[in-house]
């Protein structure tokens, strides 16, 4: 017989509240993962700038990196890694948005076929064979078409076209649901006024899309920044601040890796200055971040 | 008759469409190159992979095959006779008594007494190596390098052979293998694993199944997207900094007193994991949260209306159904974490160890690791199994993500044919 | 249409409809007020539910019948923002009262919805899960065997007793609902539409197992349909909106007396289809 109960009491059920109780611990957790990350970068930092030998105004000003002789400014990182970031995007952003255009309004399906999953591997290779690639393939051309005598064996455009290709996947696919989510209606009636596919595709569609647009282009932009592998292995060691983009420079990420890599002791100033510098990275990336989802909702709201 | 003309005359308008035809045709020509950029990147990135793994090497020998034996080129051409007397002559005493000992040579195989002398006696070393496109069309330039270099011997090596796969890291590029990397990332991965997918999988179903929807949830939502995009490296500094040292006693087990390494001190195979698992956390979070989501309501609704429970309703009803989405966004959020590096090294993997790793405490090195190491390396024959390296991983990526794939289609199957 | 001739089809309806008997209540509103946030859903409804009676709601839509019935068994409260001022009593017991546990009350009052969805599970499982869930100690094949018989399914179905329940037609899928509701020994069965999903023959099946469910059960059921209502039902409520949008209950009788007699001329105009 089914148990009866007359009354409908309140079990208690204790086992379900501890069920409960579990999960939601564990939701609270990820939001621990990010107190984590800020106290620790915080407080790190707050150690390597208490150091005699850094100042704080030094850091930020400062153009020169050198440890040895107390230099701790970081604009030559800043600079190499701003560098490498400009030139993903240029490659980047034009041949990702317009494969974007083209899978959303003029590919048929075979070629649907084989773009989505060139894409879909492009976007599963892990970024150390990106660095691979940057070394052993995109150097030597670069190498051979503008002369060995321009372009060092370690060079900041070589890895900046590299992140340019790794970030190709993740735009062209964003890029592609921005345009694809555009309702068909004002395609039609762009149409409908005797306006050819290409002036809709620019004039109306793009347009259209442009919150989920310069949401991808932040993201990618953020994600081009935090790229370390390829930095690590083709653009070079030791901070350098320069404009020419075929010489070494070393990147924010570059130096992380760099420095954690190699023998460290604890509370040096070398350990501490790779958290001052990851606290940059992650304000700045944290604010692309923070950003992509402010524009994607602002413009969002336009078109709706 | 006026609003035409303001459209301009007939010919006007005829030339606008063939500037405005033309336009079109040259972007369509823009995205269409777009397009095999984008195909070729892939082309040129697995071609230059490939390319390092075969190919010629030029190999110089501490002691020539020729010298052994007479008009003997290589090893490969001795025959078992000449192989067991060079064997018994020419190995140092020492490593005569040892090999005895663990094999006699007379039971030993061609090939392993080949393998024996070619490492103790013959020693080679790789003078230079040529990619398979230039082994393939520059054959001049490889007959004029070895007309220089008289001693050099020329073999078609290819760099990834099974040898490879089990062999451990060596100094010499020749007789490097993987098989420690492989395992440092497959203890790793499991690590990995068991850390996040609990802890995944249960704030999702809290979030999806139980949360009001108030501040603070909204809250935690937020910051679970915010930490999905947050650079990999930042992660390795957390895990830094709190695994590998604020909690040393516990990730290098000195806390159990079963340290098995006591120079890993905190870098060690369960910080690895934990790091990593840090940084997978919010992909399984967010993926589970899509699959309980396309869960329909109306399951819920007459799971309530029969009197289960809320606990009873997720795990008998919505989780059974939305199983198999969850495993496959698990496991191609594991096959993310397998090809992640800059964490690792962060945290401090080995940059050489000759012992395979024997539990969650040990150092260790992953196979990502081992691909950026050897490629840093300049010596012509490091980028060769760096290369051969690479396609293993990729290999064992294309694995992890077919098995995904049969599992959920196993489990969609399953669902439909239900008993 | 004619009134005379609709009140002439029901008397051949209901040749044997006794008005005289006693019924005891099991379930009644008091003065019950439903607001969705701070929209009115429904005014101030009072009546009475008999024991193995069949009691319809009919009315327009948006006039809140949908709504009492959840607020029944408490399905209401799943809807955000959904509150409730009065009284809702089940065997005298006050269902909204801090002490009691809602989700024993879904065991004791069943419902079964418009869109058949059983459990993506085979047939016999659908009806073994639930009865689980609730601690059943039995015989389980026993109690799928008997549940399946009372909702007139077993015969179609007891060869294919592994087979996932989505593969059964509409209205086997429905009387597989009513099966697994069953199963779990409620004493009341709400019906929010339950045949207006389905064709005209699974339709008059699901009527004709209504009527026998009786004898055994309490059943209130929704129903656009007027034919069905008074097919089917011993009683009936009629809910109407006002200006505001807010549902009230206009008219509740004996399902006979409804459509031949209407006090409320709200009432006639609706089962005379002037509006729908």
């Amino acid at each position: 017989m089914l148990i009866d109960t007359p009354q409908f009491g309140k079990k208690h059920r204790l086992h379900e509240r501890i069920i409960e109780s579990v999960m939601f611990l564990f939701a609270l957790f990820s939001m621990l993962i990010t107190v984590g990350i800020v106290v620790i970068l915080t407080r790190e930092s707050f150690l390597f700038f208490s150091d005699p030998k850094v100042n704080l105004v030094g850091f930020l000003t400062g153009r020169d990196w050198q440890p040895m002789i107390d230099q701790f400014g970081f604009l030559p990182l800043l600079n190499a890694t701003f560098t490498t970031s400009i030139i993903a995007m240029l490659l980047g952003i034009p041949v990702g948005l317009f494969v974007a255009i083209y899978l959303a309004e003029y590919a048929n399906d075979r070629m649907r076929g084989i773009l989505k999953p060139t894409l879909e591997v492009l976007a599963g290779i892990p970024t150390i064979v990106y660095g691979y690639f940057a070394l052993t393939f995109m150097t030597p051309l670069l190498r051979s078409l503008f002369g060995q005598s321009r372009v060092e064996i370690y060079n900041t455009a070589s890895a900046g076209l590299v992140i340019g290709i790794l970030v190709l996947p993740m735009i062209a696919t964003m890029a592609e649901d921005a345009i694809s989510s555009v309702p068909k209606e004002l395609r039609l009636a762009a149409y409908a006024l005797g306006g050819t596919k290409i002036e809709t595709t620019f004039k109306v569609v793009i347009p259209a899309a442009l919150s989920g647009l310069s949401a991808t282009f932040l993201l990618a932009l953020s994600r081009a920044i935090g790229e370390t592998m390829v930095v690590a292995l083709a653009a070079g060691a030791g901070p350098k601040l320069t404009a020419n983009p075929f010489k070494a420079a070393e990147t924010i990420t570059g130096y992380i890796v760099r420095i954690s890599g190699g023998d460290v002791s604890y509370n040096s100033v070398d350990y501490n200055s790779i958290f001052a510098l990851g606290l940059v990275l992650f304000l700045i990336t944290f604010t692309l971040n923070l950003v992509s989802r402010k524009v994607s909702t602002i413009f969002h709201q336009e078109y709706e | 008759m006026q609003s035409s003309l303001a459209f301009g005359s007939e010919e006007n308008v005829l030339s606008l469409m063939e500037k405005r035809r033309k336009v079109s045709l040259i972007w369509q020509v823009v995205f269409l190159l777009a397009t095999s950029l984008a195909i070729l990147f892939l082309v040129l990135l697995l071609f230059s992979i490939i390319d390092s793994t075969f190919g010629y090497a030029a190999l110089a020998y501490e002691v020539e095959p020729s010298s052994l034996v007479e008009g003997r080129q290589h090893l490969s051409e001795f025959s078992r006779l000449q192989l067991e007397e060079t064997a018994r002559s020419r190995l140092s005493s020492g490593i005569l008594r040892r090999v005895e000992y663990e094999k006699p040579i007379a039971d030993r195989s061609d090939k392993d007494l080949t393998a024996l002398l070619e490492q103790y006696v013959v020693k080679p070393s790789v003078l230079r190596t040529w990619g398979l496109w230039e082994s393939l069309t520059n054959q001049d330039e490889i007959e004029m390098y070895l007309q220089e270099q008289d001693q050099a011997v020329l073999t078609f090596k290819n760099w990834l052979t099974f040898d490879f796969l089990f062999a451990d890291q060596s100094a010499n590029p020749l007789y490097a293998g993987i098989r420690t990397a492989l395992l440092g990332s497959l203890w790793i991965i499991l690590i990995t694993f068991l850390f996040a997918f609990p802890i995944g999988v249960g704030s999702a179903i809290y979030l999806q199944e139980y949360a009001k929807p108030n501040r603070l949830s909204r809250l935690l939502q937020l910051n679970i997207f915010n930490l999905s995009a947050v650079p990999s490296i930042i992660y390795g500094l957390l895990g830094l900094a709190v695994f590998v040292r604020a909690m040393e006693g516990l990730t290098s087990g000195s806390v159990f007193s079963t340290t098995v390494d006591t120079t890993a001190n905190g870098r060690t195979i369960l910080s690895g994991g934990l790091t990593l698992g840090l940084l997978v956390l919010p992909i399984i979070i967010i993926n589970t949260q899509e699959a309980l989501k396309a869960v329909p309501d109306s399951l819920r609704m007459s799971s309530y209306c029969i009197g289960a429970t809320k606990w009873q309703t997720t795990w008998g009803q919505v989780l059974p159904v939305s199983i198999d989405r969850i495993l496959t966004g698990t496991i191609l959020a594991l096959s993310r974490a397998l090809g992640e590096t800059a964490p690792l090294v962060v945290i401090g993997a080995s940059t050489f160890i000759s012992v395979d790793p024997s539990g969650i405490f040990s150092k260790f090195t992953t196979l990502p690791i081992q691909i950026y190491q050897w490629s840093a390396r300049p010596q012509g024959a490091y980028r060769n199994v760096a290369g051969a390296a690479i396609i293993a991983l990729m290999i064992l990526l294309m694995i992890l993500n077919s098995s995904a794939i049969i599992i959920r289609d196993r489990l969609s199957k399953k669902k439909r044919m239900e008993a | 249409m004619n009134t005379t001739n609709l009140a002439e089809n029901l008397l051949t309806a209901f040749p044997t409809q006794s008005i005289a008997e006693p019924a005891r209540t099991i379930i009644r509103l008091q003065d019950v007020n439903i607001r969705y946030g701070t929209f009115h859903a429904v005014k101030d409804a009072s009546m009475d539910i008999y024991e193995h009676k069949v009691t319809a709601f009919i009315g327009p839509s948006g006039c809140g019948k949908s709504t009492v019935l959840r607020s029944i068994n408490r399905m209401n409260d799943l809807i955000r923002g959904a509150t409730l001022e009065g009284k809702v009593l089940f065997n005298n017991e006050d269902l909204y009262s801090k002490d009691v546990d809602p989700v024993l009350i879904r065991r004791r009052i069943g419902m079964v919805f418009q869109k058949p969805n059983p459990f993506p599970k085979s047939i016999y499982e659908n009806i073994a899960w639930g009865a689980r869930v609730n601690g059943y100690k039995g015989d389980y094949d026993e109690l799928v065997e008997t549940s399946l018989r009372s909702a007139a399914l077993w015969d179609e179905v007891k060869d294919k007793l592994k087979q996932n329940a989505l593969r059964l037609s509409g209205g086997q899928q429905q009387r597989l609902c009513i099966a697994r509701t069953i199963a779990v020994q409620p004493q009341v069965i709400l019906m929010d539409e339950p045949a207006s999903a389905l064709d005209p023959i699974a339709t008059s099946r699901i009527e004709e197992l209504i009527l026998e469910l009786k004898q055994a059960y309490t059943i209130v059921i929704v129903t656009h349909n007027m034919g069905q209502a008074s097919r089917v039902s011993d009683y009936t409520a009629f809910f109407m909106v006002d200006a505001n949008r807010t549902g009230y209950l206009e008219e509740y009788e004996q399902t006979e007396q409804l459509f031949l007699n209407p006090v409320h001329k709200k009432t006639e105009e609706y089962i005379s289809g002037k509006f729908g």
